[in-house]
């Protein structure tokens, strides 16, 4: 007698990636009771797939509009759509990695990545991904130390499993990077390019470094002093692995400091 | 490579290093700092002379009859009378009724002061119509509620107890509350986009976060049991180690009387130590500043 062998396949595939469209989207804030308009009139489009860079001076407003996107507050006005969606709320679809790594110091390494699928209710079925997703960030053998004993970079390598570990559609980046020192950003940049391009979500990266923007993003919006207006979008159709000495991505960076009203630096 | 990177780079924690193995691969090694390990004499034989030198100093004063019997009895005296009080029975059985008031005391009181701040800890609402009345509350000395207590409870075991729970449930009250409101939003939003649900957050997030000062106010909280307890104990009691004393004033047994602080302060310690204990196991994941 032959048995019938059946075997299932882990099916991850790589997926696509959301669309997202920011319609028509202006946000205020009450600040001593005047309200303090942040966003103004924000239309945006991000094909699924795509690794888009937001890039505007300090406190212009590109974190709020990561917040709306995330789905952590409404916006004053106007409509943002994911896959034609109305976000209405958070997603672990749609997952946040903030400028500071945001561990739960009470959890180990692994409860921290695992946090995600715990909420979900889905853990016994998604150990593995979270062993997968601890050695995509390099950080196999952590899974028992706590927070504390991490280093900045490490820490913020576990908040991007803790993200990954989700199978995010689309990756909200806010400044993920922006307090490492110098040398980790440097290896962390080419390790996400790395990730997006495996995995083949959509991401939506905000930093104020117009180098990082143009070295991992294929398009970099140019977002105005607050309150924040679309002011250009430079395409990089440069293909990857990039590379930093590339003279055509300091011709690049010569042209976005200009927006910014930076050329005199150059 | 990139471990390489990150260990040129990253700032070390204390007691943890970051160490690259022959093999390339990071390990995490605990380094204990040199201050933390003993030197000469040992700590516990350099810190328990005190305590001794001075226990022999009361002693020669007794014996030599510098403090008379009648003013405050000798360690020997103490002794033996402690050996005849557990003969008997009476101290064991006094220690655990006083242990029962007290602990009965803390978990009425304590239950009712976590409960309360975690309905205004995490609700607005309850923030405004309880937390105004708790901040008002709390400034009456519950010691000075004895009068009013024993018109409702009478004189028995109730106003006792009733003591000792308003006396723990502010200190619980005020800490968890505090510890609630002081969790890390960041951590909250973080939460929110993981997808955690709004019973997923209180769980996960708000409550393992205000665990550290949970666990401040149940030490403050048995502190002042034990205040209360010696207090509440003064009244008409016919039991318990606070009866003990009442009796012994009578009859001007200052060697009882001595029994009876050891003990209580006894009873403390051993409680204090438990919540220690429960602190080291609970907040294991925190980086303790260990002393230099």
């Amino acid at each position: 007698m032959v048995a019938a062998a059946i075997r299932v396949e882990a099916t991850t595939a790589p997926t696509a990636g959301s669309a997202l469209h920011v319609q028509d989207v202006s946000h205020q804030f009450k600040l001593h009771g005047e309200p303090l308009a942040v966003l103004e009139r924000v239309n945006l489009q991000v094909a699924a797939g795509e690794f888009v860079a937001v890039l505007g001076p300090s406190g212009c407003g590109k974190s709020t509009l990561l917040r709306l996107v995330a789905g952590l507050e409404p916006p004053s006005a106007g409509r943002l759509f994911i896959d034609g969606e109305l976000i209405a709320g958070p997603h672990p679809s749609r997952v946040v990695v903030f400028q500071d790594p945001t561990l739960y110091p009470w959890r180990t390494v692994w409860r921290n990545v695992a946090l995600g699928p715990e909420a979900q209710g889905n853990l016994q079925a998604k150990r593995g991904r979270v062993a997968e997703a601890l050695k995509l960030v390099g950080l196999t053998g952590f899974e028992n130390a706590y927070p504390h004993q991490l280093s900045g970079g490490m820490a913020q390598r576990v908040a991007l499993a803790r993200a990954l570990v989700n199978d995010p559609q689309l990756l909200i980046l806010d400044e993920p990077l922006g307090k490492l020192d110098s040398l980790t950003r440097i290896a962390m940049q080419s390790e996400l390019v790395s990730l997006w391009q495996n995995a083949g979500f959509t991401v939506l990266l905000v930093t104020h470094d117009v180098e990082e923007a143009l070295f991992l993003a294929q398009r970099v919006i140019v977002f105005s002093d607050r309150p924040a207006r679309l002011k250009t979008e430079i395409v990089n159709a440069l293909p990857y692995p990039r590379h930093r000495g590339d003279p055509r991505l300091a011709e690049l960076r010569h042209a976005v400091l200009a927006q910014l009203g930076l050329d005199a630096t150059w | 490579m990139i471990a390489q990177l990150i260990r040129a780079a990253a700032p070390k924690p204390r007691g943890a290093v970051v160490a690259l193995a022959a093999n390339d691969e990071m390990q995490l090694i605990t380094i204990a700092p040199a201050a933390a390990r003993a030197r000469g004499v040992p700590r516990l034989v350099r810190r328990a002379s005190g305590p001794l030198l001075l226990l022999l100093l009361w002693h020669v004063l007794s014996v030599t009859g510098l403090l008379p019997d009648t003013v405050l009895a000798g360690p020997a005296t103490v002794l033996s009378s402690t050996a005849e009080l557990l003969a008997s029975g009476e101290l064991q059985a006094a220690i655990w009724t006083s242990l029962y008031r007290a602990l009965t005391g803390l978990l009425i009181g304590g239950s009712v002061g976590v409960a309360l701040a975690t309905i205004s800890g995490l609700f607005r609402l309850g923030e405004d119509l309880v937390d105004a009345v708790m901040q008002m509350l709390r400034t009456v000395p519950s010691i000075a509620l004895i009068p009013l207590l024993i018109i409702w409870f009478g004189i028995g075991e109730a106003p006792k107890i009733a003591l000792i729970a308003l006396a723990t449930a502010f200190p619980l009250y005020i800490n968890v509350y505090a510890g609630i409101r002081n969790v890390d939003v960041t951590l909250v939003e973080a939460g929110r986009t993981l997808g955690l649900s709004q019973a997923g957050l209180i769980r996960h997030v708000v409550l393992p976060g205000a665990l550290p000062n949970a666990l401040v106010g149940l030490r403050y909280s048995l502190a002042v049991a034990w205040l209360a307890l010696v207090f509440g104990e003064q009244i008409n009691a016919t039991a318990g180690i606070g009866y003990l004393m009442s009796n012994a004033r009578e009859f001007f047994q200052t060697q009882v009387i001595v029994v009876c602080l050891v003990v209580y302060a006894l009873l403390g310690i051993t409680v204090d130590l438990i919540v220690r204990v429960l602190e080291r196991t609970l907040l294991s994941w925190r980086p303790a500043f260990s002393g230099t």
